[in-house]
């Protein structure tokens, strides 16, 4: 039990990818402002703009819409991306549990902190928060299929395991399913994927700030926004792990491959800040066709080369 | 039809940077019907504008845009040189077109910036208002300020640019244009920005002839109208230029009509400066003793559209009444046609597209109290007010006497 509870409030869980997922936040930030020709939040800005958060600023409530569902839903998105950061990170880290690492449970707890967005958003009565709540809606709609033709597609090059570990064991005694035609494609269609789950420009629409100020975190402040904050930072370190340990090889922690493993979860955060800042936000309807239509058919297109062995 | 959301833009709203309402009314995300209500900014400038001797005036009326903060003293130095009949000197025109021009560099600047960040691409956002800064850089040099220039007098310019400055800031140009190049580049081939801004917010030609819209909003609209051809002013007959026209009507026309316009002002500067290599140095001025009474109407091309000045002058010191009419006071009226019907996604970047400026629009401020819908305060109340205030003082000092 005490080992349970520090697997999910110390390591891997809450502290761990809190706190590295501040430090990629800051990375994020701070690539974004070298391309913006700017010069960037010094390293501990995401942890300042958590406490302050948490600490400093007040809550306040909207009038109308139901505050107890309001300030549960940011509780309920921690909890939801604690989840599969632990289950996506013990078998990276090679840590055996009773839990196999099934990736179906991941991919739904995955899906948690979206889910809570659009409930808070939905409880706070705001026209605005309702409008990205809908667009949230829309878009998740359109990506957790795609999302799950790329584990389908790693499932199927693993030989039917649903497990984590194996499918990290495969590759780390074979090759890594990037090195392959698919596995390329399915990195691509991943990518885009973690984009859109991450809610970062072109799939930024939910928040929009030019067109519905933030839109589902419009009534956010205090500490209640300081857990968003948190999920986001959390999201953004552990969707780009279960990408690696999807394709990538996952970890290898010895020696040098440590550097190795923190230098791949770098460079999939470093190709998400790029594409954010090399493209204007699409619309809803773009992003749907975007994923239903051409994103599924590149997938599919994956699933049959991995059929005929590719 | 099902129940309508009223989707707020502003008083106060990251899409616009001044204070000013647009009310959509939205059937899920499609906007079925728009409203707006400007007047957060009222300043009183025409009457403020009665109070002030001519040379006060231009720098008052410089403080209406700081963006466009030489079209309004450009479109009044046309209205009163009209009243007094002055001929300004050649130099002179050939500085004024040239602070005119470089004025609609910045301003252009500005909006690819702004029309970047409200599509989410802050990368054109922080690029375009980057290489606007040697753009303002050389503002200061000629003139000594950033925005708001105070170049323009009745009669003439206040500053010269001497001829030892003409190659750097020739230097400074050839710059701006290599960077423009780049940034018109990177947005008329980005086949993301092409989705999003090919056939949204469509004004038609008969839309804008309808709606009387001005600058870049009709001319993306194919209808070429601009001052500068229609009614020219100071060094445009001079120099060789064309109005750049788009035929589609849609946002990203827009942004192409105005990022070829910058073109063409780098052009009109660097045929000032060999204008300006031509005249004497110093002939900046023509002295204007008196402005006679009458009335004088001046233009000028903003590079929101056309400034309309009038003036008139009762043969005192200051003018007896001052009329403006700002661009984007007639061009937020076709929001009604570019908007309705659209997503609120593209709404707003169809609302952003005609550059709006509400300091520019603002005329008369009137609250209503929120509960019961009465009127509290229009401008006659508060100079009822202001002027009730003045009589009771005078009342007290007779009684002081």
């Amino acid at each position: 039990m005490a080992v349970n509870l520090f697997y999910f409030f110390v390591f891997p869980g809450l502290l761990f990818v809190a706190v590295t997922g501040a430090f990629l936040s800051w990375f994020d930030r701070k690539i974004s402002a070298r391309v913006q020709f700017r010069k960037g939040p010094p390293l501990l800005q995401p942890f300042y703009d958590f406490f302050k958060l948490l600490l400093v600023k007040e809550t306040i409530l909207p009038k109308q819409g139901s505050p107890m569902m309001f300030l549960m839903a940011p509780v309920f998105a921690v909890f939801g991306a604690v989840m599969a950061g632990v289950f996506i990170l013990l078998p990276l880290f090679n840590i055996t549990t009773g839990f196999k690492g099934d990736l179906l449970v991941i991919f739904y707890l995955l899906t948690i902190p979206s889910f809570s967005y659009i409930m808070g958003a939905l409880a706070s009565g705001n026209p605005l928060a309702a409008v990205g709540g809908s667009r949230e809606m829309k878009l998740i709609l359109s990506y957790e299929f795609t999302f799950l033709l790329v584990i389908a597609g790693i499932i199927m090059k693993c030989g039917q395991h649903f497990d984590l570990y194996t499918i990290i064991q495969t590759q780390q005694s074979g090759t890594p399913f990037i090195g392959s035609i698919s596995g390329v494609l399915l990195f691509i269609v991943g990518i885009f994927c973690i984009q859109a789950k991450l809610a970062m420009v072109p799939f930024d629409m939910p928040e929009a700030e030019a067109e519905i100020t933030e839109g589902i975190f419009i009534e956010y402040s205090g500490p209640a926004y300081g857990l968003i904050k948190l999920t986001k930072y959390i999201m953004l370190f552990i969707l780009p792990a279960f990408l690696i340990a999807l394709l990538m090889n996952g970890f290898r922690l010895n020696g040098i491959n440590i550097l190795w493993a923190v230098l791949k979860v770098l460079l999939v955060v470093l190709l998400i800040t790029l594409i954010r800042n090399t493209n204007p936000r699409i619309k809803i309807k773009q992003a749907m066709s975007f994923f239903v239509i051409w994103m599924n058919l590149l997938a599919v297109f994956a699933l049959v080369l991995i059929a005929f062995g590719y | 039809m099902g129940k309508k959301t009223l989707i707020p833009i502003g008083p106060y709203h990251p899409l616009q940077e001044e204070p000013e309402l647009f009310k959509l009314f939205c059937d899920g995300e499609i906007v079925k019907d728009i409203k707006w209500e400007t007047g957060y900014n009222h300043r009183s400038i025409e009457k403020l504008s009665e109070s002030k001797t001519y040379d006060q005036v231009f720098f008052l009326v410089e403080r209406i845009c700081g963006i466009c903060s030489t079209s309004h003293p450009f479109a009044f130095a046309n209205a009163v040189e009209e009243i007094a009949g002055v001929e300004i000197t050649d130099r002179a025109k050939y500085i004024r077109s040239f602070i005119g021009e470089l004025e609609r560099i910045h301003s252009h600047l500005l909006w690819v910036g702004l029309a970047g960040h409200f599509l989410g691409y802050n990368t054109v956002f922080m690029w375009a208002w980057k290489y606007r800064e040697p753009v303002l850089d050389l503002f200061e040099m000629i003139t000594g300020n950033r925005n708001s220039y105070a170049m323009f007098r009745v009669g003439g310019v206040r500053r010269d640019i001497e001829n030892n400055k003409i190659p750097v800031i020739r230097k400074i140009l050839a710059d701006v244009k290599k960077k423009t190049d780049l940034l018109t580049g990177a947005v008329m081939d980005d086949p993301v920005i092409h989705a999003r801004t090919k056939g949204v917010g469509i004004l038609t030609k008969q839309d804008v002839i309808d709606y009387a819209a001005v600058g870049p909003t009709a001319r993306a609209s194919g209808v070429a109208i601009d001052i500068r051809k229609d009614d020219p002013y100071a060094a445009y007959p001079l120099v060789n230029w064309k109005v750049i026209t788009a035929e589609e009507g849609d946002v990203f026309a827009k942004a192409q009509v105005r990022l070829l316009e910058m073109y063409e002002s780098i052009s009109i500067i660097e045929q000032c400066l060999s204008g300006l290599e031509k005249t004497k140095e110093g002939d900046i001025n023509v002295v204007v003793k008196e402005i006679p009474e009458g009335s004088g109407a001046g233009r000028a091309e903003a590079p929101r559209g056309e400034v309309f000045h009038y003036v008139v002058s009762d043969g005192s010191n200051s003018p007896a009444r001052h009329k403006i009419r700002a661009p984007s006071y007639v061009n937020i009226a076709t929001f009604k046609k570019s908007c309705i019907g659209q997503t609120i996604a593209d709404a707003t970047i169809s609302l952003a597209a005609v550059d709006p400026c509400y300091c520019c629009t603002e005329r008369l401020a009137v609250a209503y109290d929120q509960k019961s819908g009465r009127k509290i305060w229009n401008a006659k109340d508060l100079i009822d007010l202001s002027t009730g205030k003045t009589s009771e003082l005078k009342k007290n000092l007779i009684q002081l006497k």
